[in-house]
């Protein structure tokens, strides 16, 4: 949750609101910010700590995990309408990629607001495309597969 | 609404079937079994839920439907003081 903190200017910037939640309490969510969190994040993280300490909300999310009685790592982007956008679950050794996610946030705005589509690897700036009668068989001469370098 | 400030708020906990007419779930009843077949997708109206937490410095319950208008994400991960 750190990496997503030290990013939140990127996340406040796109006017989106983190909600962090785990299966601690809300006291261990205190503890955990001043105690640490507040030494790798100046002034703490800046976002709620929820705290679904039976693991009713992480069950309907798909992200709990029963053996350990935790949730697992999963992000759900949310659009202004309350739909979700973007879901990504990680298991436990693995941590997220903000980055990626900034992303995919960028691009669902575009989405949202322009009603086309992003190809893949879509970056802000980038040409999207128009879906439509017209692109069919067409997308090769706006888009190409990015190869890697 | 669903945010209450105090420093020994009730706590909240779980999942809040959507009601039309805005107010629900006042006194935090948990309404698990109603809610078991509801489950989070891509393009569908993210469940709602109401949940205490640690915010600003003070402990407060809060509902993600509060936040509709806004683009929004939820972040579940294992626990406090973990490493990754």
């Amino acid at each position: 949750m750190a990496a997503v903190a030290a990013r939140h200017d990127e996340f406040e910037s796109l006017g989106v609101q983190i909600l962090a939640v785990s299966a601690d309490s809300h006291f261990v969510h205190k503890l955990w910010q001043e105690e640490e969190l507040s030494k790798m994040v100046p002034d703490g993280v800046p976002f709620p700590l929820l705290s679904d300490a039976n693991g009713q909300i992480g069950r309907v999310y798909g992200v709990w995990e029963e053996d350990a009685g935790v949730n697992i790592r999963g992000r759900f982007l949310i659009d202004p309408d309350g739909v979700i956008r973007a879901v990504e679950i990680l298991a436990p050794p693995v941590g997220r990629n903000v980055s990626e996610f900034v992303r995919q946030i960028q691009a669902f705005q575009h989405v949202h607001a322009t009603g086309e589509a992003t190809p893949a690897g879509w970056q802000p700036g980038q040409a999207a495309l128009k879906p439509g009668p017209d692109l069919v068989g067409k997308v090769w001469q706006v888009w190409k597969p990015e190869s890697r370098s | 609404m669903g945010e209450k400030e105090s420093s020994c708020v009730s706590p909240a906990g779980g999942p809040v079937e959507p009601v039309s007419g805005g107010q629900n779930a006042a006194d935090g009843s948990q309404l698990q079994e109603e809610v078991a077949g509801m489950t989070a997708r891509v393009g569908q109206v993210a469940p709602d839920f109401e949940a205490t937490g640690y915010v600003d410095g003070q402990f407060k319950n809060v509902k993600l439907s509060d936040y509709r208008g806004k683009w929004v994400t939820l972040c579940f991960y294992p626990g406090d003081f973990t490493f990754v």
